[in-house]
């Protein structure tokens, strides 16, 4: 999967939180329209990798970062217009956080931010995301309700339409079927396969087999540390090239 | 001994003695009757001042009192008390205070709320705090000499104590009130809101205009109507500042007179059972409400808006 121009490039990221060291100089590259596994247990950094991608990080007061991420050749870390970068990296937490508005007005709000004020261009915008998240069929109806009111899932899959609404060129899902039933997780990753086609995805997740079906390589976080990095297949083969690895997608680990 | 006998000696008791249930009876009921007297004084007061003036009621032609402005409680052959004016005086001065004091209240609140950190916002809320401190009738000096000088000299108004003088100087007592309450709202609103707004790439003044003021609704709609309820009821400062004349006023430059400082002004002077003596408690009874109107608008408005 080597590319001559990686859509990301992190050189040695190390990240803490006041004195405590939680991402040990983590260095890897994903190649445009990859998708990314990243599986680990709890504590393991997976979450702080993908903030400091779009740089929600700085949300955290005692956050500090160092080394480089670069997307399409620019420093993450030293950009100015963090904004364009965040509408270029899209998010979804896995705690869903609806937005005190309407369902329209959650996935209307990033592009209505980035300047687009046509209402059919909206409307088209809000159908497309929330079917691109299978919630289309279940809000059509109730568009304007507060997104408060929909179901823990409901509400997942919104914060998943909402990070499209933005038309990321990177994608970062973080733990996204959490709450949500098989079958519509198993419909999002039909989708999540076809975005592939203009889109780089990093998929964290606690379902393994998750990223064995999704993935074109999996990294093995572990205490703020890659001890593997390698196509899906050899992850999940038999031999990886770490014990440690086997045991964990084995359930050996401990 | 026998495992029974261990079994008695070691269980505690479950049952609570009856010095306990009583005494969580009394709570409750000193609880009660906490909230049963917010209730009684609201209706007590209302009572008491509607009693004082209510022997005039029935004498009144009460379209003339409430629509005309002839304001004559002292007339030797003629006595007439119209309080058009003295509606129109308050209503003004406080609606004009309000223009000025809920987008300077509410921006001060987003200011300290969202943009401010550390010592500034420290610092902020202490002086906003002052401000509330501060006693009407210093506002009232202020009025009087600083204000009144001030509008004669930089803007054509043949008189410095009128109904702008009034009008700013109710802002500036309101604003403290709109500010704390109102940052109170915001900052109830929870961080992860902010969060995932940001994250998607809304700039701080996004994320509060379409984020925090939608989710804040409620809490910045009850801090503007504290501020005017604050402004209504204001009456050393307004006594002081408007020139108390009886006018309709037809600029902000007009002096005026409110229902609270006719009371304040007048109810000295006048003897307890006379006509006038009534007349003023009439007036308290008005002002009660005009409060109590403006309240129940607030209420439904919030209400409608959680409908929605």
């Amino acid at each position: 999967m080597v590319n001559n121009q990686p859509k990301i490039s992190v050189e040695n990221l190390r990240l803490s939180y006041g004195h405590r060291e939680v991402l040990h100089g983590l260095s890897f590259s994903v190649a445009p329209k990859e998708i990314l596994g990243v599986i680990g247990p709890a504590q393991s950094g997976k979450t702080s990798l993908l903030r400091c991608l779009n740089r929600t990080i700085d949300f955290v007061s005692n956050a500090f970062v160092s080394g480089s991420i670069r997307i399409d050749g620019e420093d993450v870390l030293r950009t100015s217009d963090v904004h364009t970068l965040r509408r270029k990296v899209g998010m979804v937490s896995p705690l869903p956080v609806g937005l005190p508005l309407s369902v329209y007005d959650n996935v209307a709000f990033a592009p209505r931010c980035a300047g687009i004020k046509n209402r059919d261009e909206l409307d088209a915008r809000v159908e497309r995301c929330l079917r691109q998240a299978a919630l289309w069929d279940e809000v059509k109806d109730r568009l304007h309700t507060l997104g408060t009111k929909l179901s823990g899932g409901q509400q997942q899959r919104l914060t998943i339409a909402r990070a499209l609404s933005h038309d990321p060129e990177i994608l970062c899902l973080d733990e996204f079927s959490i709450a949500i039933d098989p079958v519509t997780t198993m419909r999002i990753e039909d989708v999540l396969k076809e975005l592939k086609s203009h889109m780089t995805i990093l998929l964290v997740t606690n379902l393994v087999q998750q990223a064995r079906r999704l993935a074109d390589r999996t990294m093995f976080l572990w205490n703020g540390e890659i001890v593997e990095l390698d196509r899906t297949e050899a992850i999940f083969s038999n031999q990886p090239r770490d014990k440690r690895t086997y045991d964990y997608i084995h359930g050996l680990f401990g | 001994m026998t495992a029974s006998q261990t079994d008695n000696l070691k269980r505690p008791r479950m049952a609570r003695s009856t010095a306990a249930i009583f005494g969580e009876r009394i709570i409750e009921l000193l609880i009660r009757l906490c909230g049963v007297s917010a209730i009684v004084f609201v209706f007590g007061i209302f009572l008491f001042v509607l009693r004082e003036g209510a022997p005039l009621i029935g004498k009144l032609d009460w379209t003339k009192v409430l629509f005309s402005q002839e304001w004559y409680p002292t007339s030797k052959g003629n006595v007439r008390y119209g309080v058009g004016a003295l509606i129109v005086g308050t209503l003004s001065v406080t609606g004009l205070a309000m223009l000025f004091a809920v987008p300077f209240g509410i921006g001060a609140a987003v200011f300290v709320s969202e943009f401010s950190t550390g010592k500034v916002k420290e610092t902020l809320k202490i002086v906003i705090e002052m401000l509330a401190a501060i006693p009407s009738i210093v506002w009232g000096f202020i009025g009087l000499s600083v204000m009144n000088r001030l509008i004669q000299e930089y803007l054509p108004a043949p008189v410095g104590l009128n109904l702008l003088n009034g009008a700013i100087l109710l802002a500036l007592m309101s604003v403290p009130i709109i500010v704390s309450i109102g940052e109170d709202a915001l900052k109830a609103v929870p961080d992860s809101y902010r969060e995932a707004a940001m994250a998607m790439g809304a700039t701080r003044w996004q994320t509060v205009y379409r984020v925090l003021f939608p989710a804040a609704r409620n809490g910045l709609l009850a801090a503007a109507l504290l501020g005017v309820g604050r402004a209504i009821g204001e009456t050393m400062a307004v006594l002081m500042a408007t020139g108390h004349a009886v006018n309709i006023p037809k600029s902000i430059f007009d002096p005026i007179r409110t229902l609270t400082a006719t009371i304040a002004a007048e109810l000295g002077e006048t003897a307890v059972g006379s006509d006038h003596y009534r007349m003023l408690f009439l007036i308290g009874v008005l002002l009660f409400s005009i409060t109590f109107v403006v309240n129940l608008l607030a209420d439904l408005a919030v209400r409608g808006v959680r409908k929605q």
